[in-house]
């Protein structure tokens, strides 16, 4: 075995793949090609394990105006504009350094985003930590929150939404995953693909370091022949102001009409932007490394073409116009430099001034991975742990209070007012008002609904319905606050997929989330794939984060989750008919267990119009979606939100078959709260539960009926902050 | 009336305060290399992160070719309005007395805070008269870098003279601020600085439209001096 075939092992390539190289080549790889192949070959740019089940999912509607493939997905909302969202993992960095890690995965999100030219206008976070009496997760929440913090508030976009769960199998992986949404003129917006044989590429942004060189350590080591330099910190170091002004520089480039297409570099840096702008082109490129400012000057052409330092863009624009927009890069204190050019060669090669150091077929390299079959096979039962933290005694008082108190529960405002909610003068429901961030479109005259939903415990019990449920609760989020869903952008967080189980997961909920979007009619328009999730202990719970934006046509009429005022009637609408298999009390009392019940998909469609179109009628007072702890949790955060009192009786849903504790703490689609004038909630169909008012939260329930003061339900739920250590 | 909206590499929220100034005038933004400000008639030097405030809220950006002028403009007795970063970059310049440290939690916080207008005091020379004594505004806040400092006699001079223009009501004042300063002016009145956002209160619905009467303020202090 020769050198060079023990590097592409250590570089994460197979001994088929890299002979596959050699045959598409007709020769063996140089370094710097093996470089660039190990990275587009490898799971995070190639998907290869999961682009064949990609082809399962929705992508087409009325309103999509850019689909997957392009930097993120687009939708039309009217007046001639567009939005623009996408959501992107950035878990092992995060793990490693989450500080670095979330703000540059912030960094990463913005840029997808306004390489379409659209002007990001709201960030969403999804988190997934260990349980919160780890010492660790409590250090990667902390900093995690931080990083998205400092990023997004440094850059001045607004953090309106999120969610964040606490489960021991995310103790080592903790996920990370970060959206942005943009609004763009859609005739103003620009592609990725390369176009123009004789075009200059040019670079633009922060110079091009040594740092985030992952997998390419092996072969900086082999050539300096010594081990120091391959353990620089592959984790990149974020710099927002960098971001913020190559973010204008590029708006204004954009609306100078001077380019021809732009792109971001993520993952794989250079090699992946040029790569990908040539392939979807259909031209070739040439790159040379001698042009591109380094912040160090003994950097080798292979570090230059993997380097994954942040805060860069890569542009194709007619040579006539580089020296315009070389100067509107000095207006904004941004780099740029010319570094290459648009050929017919269908080939990438990389020069280093007068010389050919790499040269490689487009396609090849970009599209010449080989996708892979998955080898699925179905666990049996549970194959994660389970943890009883409350004892069979338990009354139904003190199960609401641990319910509350449960971290995934709890208030999380320690968490979002961290972050800058308000700036862009958009957001019409800050954080927790609502289930459903509402931002105003003074450019469309109307407004969007935006939320991000992920249940990973749920889809660790059942991965199809699991995955059906997130769908569903993002899609009744959106009901909430009158929106109607225009696209949906997915992150899917699995273990790894070499494994028969994992694959399973992955295989099942791929499918469901196919289904789900195509029994709602939403397009799924972009996402993200994050495998190999797994810590010592095993995978992660299956984690399918899902993204959505909904229209609203009129920003005055929007409802929160609070309940406004006393005397008004309390009702549920939707087929809601919980249980407690995967339920947050299941969790905490230790019996979680394979199987959730099939969710009743066209009536939970049918409960989002009502909700949606009463909402937008102005005839409800509060609309909160029943999700984590079921309906007792759900009727206190109203509660709290509103600071009244509530009174019900869960009959209606004894009615429909649940015990005392199903109806109380039990989980499932299908389920709002509402609260207004008891007529018109009759008129909508809603079943009618008891009424707002007085100082405490009284549910009748049978055996378990309970009472609890609405100040003592309040510390319980806002009791994150203590449990971290903060007053 | 024609307002003047300062923009630095790094700015976030020019936009917004160029829409609050727009509700009562003509508005236009002054690119951070401008020496000249035009014939603008108030200036507001907006929030954000002024060349990435790395090294100290505000440090760089008072050295701003448009900072020159700026202060100019106030030694003239021009209005001027700092907002958050813009009050940092006023304090750095010592347009404004005091300085602003990093929160007593050591966090960014960002929240809709009470502010208490301390409003005119007879005798005093700087306080804002637009405002009724101890009218009530609810303005987010949203900032790392927002505890106002400034030694004890300073602190007294500034209550004397009726420099302290807002106050952050009871259980609102989250970042330790010396005495709930949340705005001070200069000993002239016509130079206003403070952590809130008043341009993010100008429509229901986002909340509040009470950071217009901080805007009509700033305005008719500078008209005053």
């Amino acid at each position: 075995m020769t050198v060079e075939t023990a590097k592409h092992r250590e570089l994460g390539l197979t001994d088929s793949e890299f002979e596959l190289i050699v045959a598409k080549l007709g020769r063996e790889p140089n370094d710097v090609e093996l470089a660039m192949f190990s990275l587009l070959w490898s799971e995070h740019c190639a998907y290869k394990h999961s682009r064949k089940l990609l082809g399962r999912l929705p992508t087409e509607g009325e309103r999509v105006v850019m689909g997957p493939g392009e930097n993120a997905g687009a939708v039309d909302v009217g007046n001639g504009y567009a939005v623009a969202f996408k959501v992107e993992s950035h878990n092992h960095p995060s793990a490693v350094e989450p500080f670095q890690g979330a703000a540059t995965g912030v960094g990463g999100i913005l840029r997808d985003v306004f390489a379409l030219g659209a002007r990001p206008i709201a960030i969403l976070d999804s988190l997934r930590f260990g349980e919160l009496d780890s010492v660790r997760s409590r250090h990667l929440l902390d900093g995690a929150v931080r990083g998205i913090g400092h990023y997004g508030n440094s850059i001045g976009v607004a953090n309106v939404g999120g969610e964040i769960y606490f489960e021991e199998p995310y103790e080592h992986n903790c996920l990370v995953n970060a959206m942005c949404v943009g609004i763009a003129k859609t005739e103003d917006m620009v592609r990725a693909a390369a176009a123009g044989v004789g075009n200059a590429v040019v670079l633009m942004g922060a110079s091009t370091g040594r740092d985030g060189i992952g997998g390419a350590s092996v072969l900086a080591s082999a050539e300096l022949g010594d081990g120091d330099e391959a353990k620089r910190p592959t984790v990149q170091i974020g710099d927002p102001f960098e971001e913020s002004k190559v973010l204008e520089c590029c708006l204004e480039l954009l609306e100078k009409g001077l380019l021809v297409s732009l792109q971001d570099l993520g993952a794989a840096g250079l090699t992946s932007s040029a790569g990908e702008m040539a392939s979807a082109g259909g031209v070739g490129i040439d790159i040379d490394v001698a042009k591109v400012p380094l912040r160090e000057a003994d950097m080798e052409p292979f570090e230059i073409m993997v380097s994954e330092s942040q805060e860069r863009m890569l542009a194709v624009v007619e040579p006539a116009k580089v020296p315009q927009v070389l100067a509107v890069c000095e207006k904004w204190q941004t780099g740029g430099a010319e570094i290459g050019t648009i050929t017919d060669s269908g080939q990438v090669r990389i020069l280093r001034g007068g010389d050919v150091v790499g040269d490689m077929p487009v396609d090849a390299l970009v599209d010449g991975c080989p996708l892979y079959d998955l080898d699925p096979a179905e666990p049996e039962g549970w194959i994660y742990g389970n943890r009883a933290t409350l004892g069979p005694g338990a009354s139904a008082e003190d199960e609401l209070l641990a319910l509350l108190a449960a971290p995934s529960i709890a208030s999380k405002r320690w968490a979002f007012e961290q972050y800058d909610s308000v700036v862009g003068s958009r957001t019409v429901r800050r954080p927790e008002s609502a289930d459903a961030a509402v931002l105003q479109l003074p450019e469309s005259g109307n407004a969007i609904a935006v939320s991000i939903d992920g249940n990973g415990r749920r889809v660790a019990c059942d991965p199809y319905n699991g995955t059906i449920e997130a769908v569903l609760e993002c899609a009744q989020n959106l009901a909430c606050v009158g929106g109607e869903p225009l696209g949906l952008t997915n992150c899917l967080n699995f273990g790894n997929p070499e494994k028969p189980g994992t694959a399973w997961q992955l295989d099942r909920s791929v499918s469901a989330l196919a289904d789900a979007c195509t029994a709602l009619g939403v397009p799924v328009v972009g996402g993200n794939v994050s495998l190999y999730n797994e810590g010592p202990e095993g995978p992660i719970y299956p984690t399918p984060v899902v993204g959505m934006v909904g229209e609203l046509p009129d920003p005055e009429q929007v409802a929160g989750s609070a309940f406004a005022a006393e005397g008004d009637a309390i009702g549920l609408v939707g087929p809601f008919a919980p249980t407690l298999a995967g339920s947050e009390l299941a969790k905490q009392r230790g019996v979680l267990d394979a199987g959730l019940p099939e969710p009743d998909v066209a009536g939970v469609a049918a409960a989002c119009a009502i909700v949606r179109d009463a909402v937008r009628a102005g005839q409800l007072a509060s609309v909160h979606d029943v999700s984590d702890g079921g309906l007792a949790c759900a009727l206190a955060e109203c509660a709290i939100g509103g600071g009244i009192g509530a009174r019900i009786d869960v009959a209606p849903l004894r009615d429909r078959g649940c015990s005392p504790e199903e109806a109380l703490f039990g989980e499932g689609s299908g389920g709002f709260l509402v609260s207004g004038d008891s007529v018109t909630l009759e008129r909508l169909g809603a079943k009618l539960l008891g009424e707002v008012g007085g100082t405490t939260i009284e549910i009748a329930a049978g055996d378990r009926s309970l009472i609890v003061g609405l100040s003592g339900a309040e510390s319980a739920w806002r009791s994150l902050p203590a449990r971290l250590g903060i007053n | 009336m024609i307002w003047g909206v300062l923009q630095f590499p790094g700015s976030c929220d020019e936009r917004d305060a160029l829409h609050a100034c727009s509700l009562s005038g003509e508005a236009r933004l002054i690119w951070h290399e401008e020496r000249d400000l035009g014939d603008v008639d108030a200036v507001v030097i907006p929030g954000g992160f002024s060349y990435g405030d790395y090294l100290r809220a505000g440090a760089i950006a008072r050295f701003s070719p448009a900072m020159e002028a700026v202060a100019e403009f106030a030694a003239a007795g021009g209005p001027v309005l700092g907002i958050c970063n813009g009050f940092q970059v006023l304090c750095e310049a010592r347009l404004l007395p005091g300085a602003l440290l990093r929160n007593k939690e050591l966090r960014f916080t960002c929240r809709q805070v009470d502010l208490v207008a301390d409003g005119p005091i007879s005798g005093a020379t700087g306080n804002l008269s637009a405002h009724r004594r101890q009218e009530t505004l609810s303005i987010p806040a949203k900032h790392g870098e927002g505890r106002y400092y400034a030694p004890e006699e300073e602190l007294d001079r500034l209550e004397a003279n009726g420099q302290v223009a807002y106050r952050y009501a009871s259980e609102h004042n989250f970042n330790g601020s010396a005495r709930d300063i949340a705005g001070v002016t200069n000993e002239a009145g016509n130079v206003l600085g403070l952590m809130p956002h008043p341009e993010h209160a100008v429509d229901p619905l986002t909340g509040s439209t009470d950071g217009l009467r901080v805007f009509e303020a700033a305005a008719a202090a500078g008209a005053r001096a």
